[in-house]
């Protein structure tokens, strides 16, 4: 699963033979995956008597066949691609957030209730202090967890998904009470959903008539900032020691606990800036079933990224891409929607399963390439040595 | 018993792993009544070639002739039916069964569906008596001490009628003393008609245990010598390529005090206190060894000093100021550095590169970051200068440190360590594991650090080494110190009975009755 960007290329320093070959691996093979989830998927699909050749372009044409698809793949991308960085952040200290849904619902909340208390502010203030907002609210909700994990030894995985069902509680109770829309209630309808957001805190739509939004510009600026975070900071190389090996990281006084608890939160900032996008960008308010399961689907982009920000990129678009086409497949081939969820269940099966194989590849070739180099080097040494 | 095997031949036996030419075309035999060495540093191919023999792994090229007749082994329960055993360097015993239950496990019963333990406790004793191994059948395998563990291991291979049988670094784990009991045993074994082969570094022992010693380096075979006559310089050279540099006769002049332990205690992972109240001083430009059998609180001493093992009570002093409650970094920035006994574990992040790895604890340090940024530019010329300087073999700064060799992640390790200029280094173990070459390095690295000014607490299990490098020996025996001597006042065996918890004047420990096995 441990994923290694070749960081010298960055550094200016000449990358090492191999690495090239390597890199195409670890980033080809997960996809080749996605392939053969999709085949064995076909499969079900006859068995079903559908033609899966007919399904799965309607799937393709749906995410990928128009400008529209395009720009709703994008728009589903987007919220799996924060998400997703954070979960990456959060596995790099080895560390598993299954928080997302809980903390994108307190992201919103708190964006929403940014927008709706200070409608007045200019909006490059605004759409900021929305973004800010969500993020902290979301960082709280990660926090928790955290310092539960670092100071009692709590399990994340629990404690987030704990924390998951008390978001979710808390939004049911804020929307149907102080936080439900005055014109529902005027109207009587009584909606469980908010106000709507003063359009100065919109986010710009991109292209006319479609939902795609700014947001996922956004997205992809954090994408960028993590994995300089990861891989030129500090902090980004005490949580990866502190992932890699917990009790070197301590013998070299790395607080391993702190570091955790820092990388947990930061993940629940990422998911928490999900959601007020996601309120900002589509909804433009913020409603019932918002977080559409991205909370957890963004753990499966994230693997399907191997856990690199940059990897993610294409990842979340292709799982966005897999959520609308689904959608459309449903449509078009009348299959029941349960059968969505296998297939994406297949995926991330052959996704995780595909890291052990490449683990295996790169090793056999590892130990090929040290019989080469270690003589090479050896000798090296003798001739400055004289 | 079995028909005794008189001559075991492997002839040009080549093993290739991924990568890695294990054995290459490797001659071996082994004659019924003789102890055959194998002699070589670490990775030299000595432990595969015994596991080929013992059917662990299969041959790529060559043949395995036993007696005139070529043989194929598929698994070691192949070779145990021809008579081949192997005793390995980690015990294969259930620490909750008997003695009796260890022998019995995996071998039928003479009573059909029936338990026979009687049986086999009666065996055993026939075979405890003839060979003098001591062992009651009746004990429990978790409360005997390594050296008996050992030889409950042989009963095993004797017991399923092995006449040949492989120990792998077998006093790896033994005290002096019981390293004698052990050649005793082997000894007597060797007269019954045994063929032994005895896998080994160490050249004392190989020298007063062997008939022949066959010396393997890189996967190939250096030659085989008869070991009477045979020169420890040639043995040496046979296994390293060359000649080892001797360490000098050095002068002991201890500065200012510079850690102090006063009333130390600690408790162990199982919750048992492994520290039971120590007090030292080590001073400037001085070695001072902590000798012990492994598991006797020397790693819980090391860990409590660097602050990852929490004290019960007694207090630490550097330079003279309480360090007791300071935290593992605060106590780095002050000038304590380690070496840690699990250098894989506690030492290095094997996915790490080699640069990354140095920069463990220093990337906090203002000179290697701008800002919250890693400055890569200082980290590489960095680490390029301690690996130029500490000779680390390594492919380039962005290998993984887990595909270097063992001696040269502790020659990292130091290098990163002893970088800080430290007043006081904790070494636990340096060079368990290490390779000659790498050993005799870290040796002279440890020596000129003394010499600068650093005051170096060392433990080891190598006795040796622990007499050649250090000025003042304390002997740590159940978290107690048992005596501190200098060096020039004290010998190995004295130091040996010590480790085994005697104490000089202390009446011998009466031998122990083996009450089930008397009539």
């Amino acid at each position: 699963m441990a994923f290694k960007f070749p960081v010298k290329s960055l550094a200016g320093r000449e990358p090492s033979h191999g690495e090239g070959f390597e890199f195409f691996l670890r980033t080809a093979i997960p996809f080749l995956g996605v392939i053969a989830a999709l085949l064995i998927s076909a499969i079900i699909l006859l068995f079903l008597k559908t033609n899966p050749i007919v399904a799965y372009s309607a799937m393709f044409q749906g995410a990928f066949g128009s400008v529209n698809g395009w720009s709703q793949s994008l728009v589903k991308a987007t919220p799996l691609l924060l998400v997703g960085l954070g979960v990456c952040i959060a596995f790099r200290a080895s560390v598993i957030n299954v928080g997302g849904e809980g903390q994108i619902i307190l992201g919103a909340l708190a964006g929403t209730w940014f927008a709706l208390t200070f409608p007045d502010l200019p909006r490059f203030i605004l759409i900021p202090g929305c973004m800010t907002a969500g993020f902290l609210a979301g960082a709280f909700w990660g926090l928790i967890p955290g310092f539960l994990k670092a100071r009692y030894k709590v399990n994340e995985i629990l404690s987030t998904i704990m924390m998951n069902s008390i978001a979710l509680q808390f939004m049911n109770f804020l929307l149907q009470g102080p936080m439900m829309d005055p014109e529902g209630i005027k109207a009587g309808t009584f909606l469980a959903q908010s106000a709507r957001l003063p359009p100065t805190s919109w986010l710009a739509r991109l292209i006319p008539r479609t939902m795609l939004h700014s947001g996922v510009y956004v997205a992809l600026i954090f994408a960028i900032l993590v994995y300089i975070f990861l891989w030129r900071t500090t902090i980004g190389y005490q949580i990866r020691a502190v992932g890699l090996n917990p009790r070197a990281s301590r013998y070299s006084g790395i607080n391993v606990p702190f570091n955790q608890m820092l990388s947990l939160t930061i993940a629940g900032g990422l998911s928490g800036l999900a959601g007020v996008i996601e309120v900002m960008g589509v909804h433009r308010r913020i409603l019932e079933g918002l977080t559409g399961g991205y909370g957890f689907t963004g753990i499966v982009a994230a693997l399907l990224g191997s856990l690199h920000p940059l990897g993610m990129l294409p990842a979340s678009v292709l799982f966005g891409g897999l959520l609308v086409g689904a959608n459309t497949m449903q449509r078009a081939v009348q299959i029941p929607a349960a059968l969505i969820n296998a297939i994406l269940g297949l995926i991330v099966l052959f996704v995780s399963g595909s890291a052990l194989w490449i683990h295996q590849i790169i090793k056999k070739r590892k130990t090929a390439a040290i019989v080469v180099a270690l003589p090479k080097a050896a000798a090296a040494s003798e001739e400055t040595k004289s | 018993m079995k028909v005794m095997i008189q001559h075991v031949e492997m002839k040009g036996i080549v093993k290739r792993f991924p990568g890695v030419l294990a054995c290459d075309k490797v001659d071996f035999d082994l004659k019924a009544g003789e102890v055959h060495a194998l002699l070589g540093e670490n990775g030299a191919g000595k432990s595969t070639l015994m596991k080929i023999l013992y059917g662990m792994y299969q041959i790529d090229d060559g043949s395995i002739v036993i007696d005139g007749t070529e043989r194929h082994f598929h698994s070691p329960a192949d070779a145990l039916d021809a008579g081949i055993g192997m005793i390995h360097q980690h015990f294969m015993l259930v620490p909750t069964m008997t003695v009796a239950q260890n022998v019995a496990l995996g071998q039928p019963s003479s009573r059909g569906f029936l338990l026979d333990l009687d049986v086999v406790s009666e065996r055993i004793c026939e075979l405890s008596a003839e060979y003098g191994l001591k062992v009651n059948p009746n004990d429990l395998v978790g409360h005997l001490s390594v050296g008996e563990q050992q030889r409950v291991e042989i009963i095993k291979a004797l017991y399923r009628g092995a006449s040949i049988i492989i120990l792998d670094e077998p006093t790896a784990v033994l005290t002096p003393q019981e390293v004698d009991d052990l050649f005793i045993i082997l000894k007597k074994m060797v007269k019954e008609g045994h063929g032994l082969v005895f896998i080994s570094h160490k050249l004392h022992e190989v020298t007063a245990l062997c008939n022949r010693i066959t010396v393997l380096r890189d996967g190939k075979m250096m030659g085989t010598r008869s070991a009477e006559g045979v020169e420890r310089h040639d043995l040496i050279k046979m296994m390293v390529g060359r000649d080892l540099k001797t360490l000098q006769h050095r002068d002991y002049n201890p500065g200012p005090a510079r850690l102090e332990v006063r009333g130390l205690h600690v408790t162990g992972d199982r919750g048992v206190e492994s520290v039971r109240g120590i007090d030292l001083t080590v001073h400037s430009g001085e070695i001072l060894g902590i000798a012990g059998v492994s598991g006797n609180g020397q790693l819980e001493l090391a860990e409590s000093l660097i602050g990852v093992r929490k004290v019960d009570s007694g207090s630490i002093l550097l330079n003279g100021t309480d360090i007791t409650n300071l935290k593992l970094n605060e106590r780095i920035d002050q000038g304590v550095a380690i070496i840690p006994e699990e250098r894989m574990l506690d030492g290095a992040i094997n996915d790490f590169s080699v640069q990354e790895n140095v920069f463990l604890h220093d990337h906090m340090e203002k000179s290697f970051r701008k800002g919250i940024f890693l400055d890569f530019k200082t980290m590489a010329a960095h680490a390029r200068e301690l690996v130029r300087e500490f000779t680390v073999k390594t492919p380039t700064l962005d290998t993984p440190i887990k595909n270097l060799s063992g001696g040269n992640i502790q020659k990292l390790i130091m290098a990163r360590e002893l970088a800080r200029k430290p007043s006081v280094l904790v070494a636990a173990q340096p060079t368990r594991g290490v390779d000659i070459g790498a050993s005799e390095y870290i040796h002279q690295r440890l020596l000129m650090q003394r010499d600068s000014g650093t005051a170096i607490l060392l433990s080891s299990e190598d006795l040796d080494e622990l007499y050649e490098l250090s000025d003042r020996i304390a002997v740590i025996y159940e978290g107690q110190i048992m005596g501190i001597f200098e060096r020039k006042d004290t010998d190995i065996q004295t130091l040996g009975l010590l480790m085994a918890g005697i104490k000089p004047g202390d009446p011998p420990k009466p031998e122990k009755v083996i009450a089930a096995c008397e009539d």
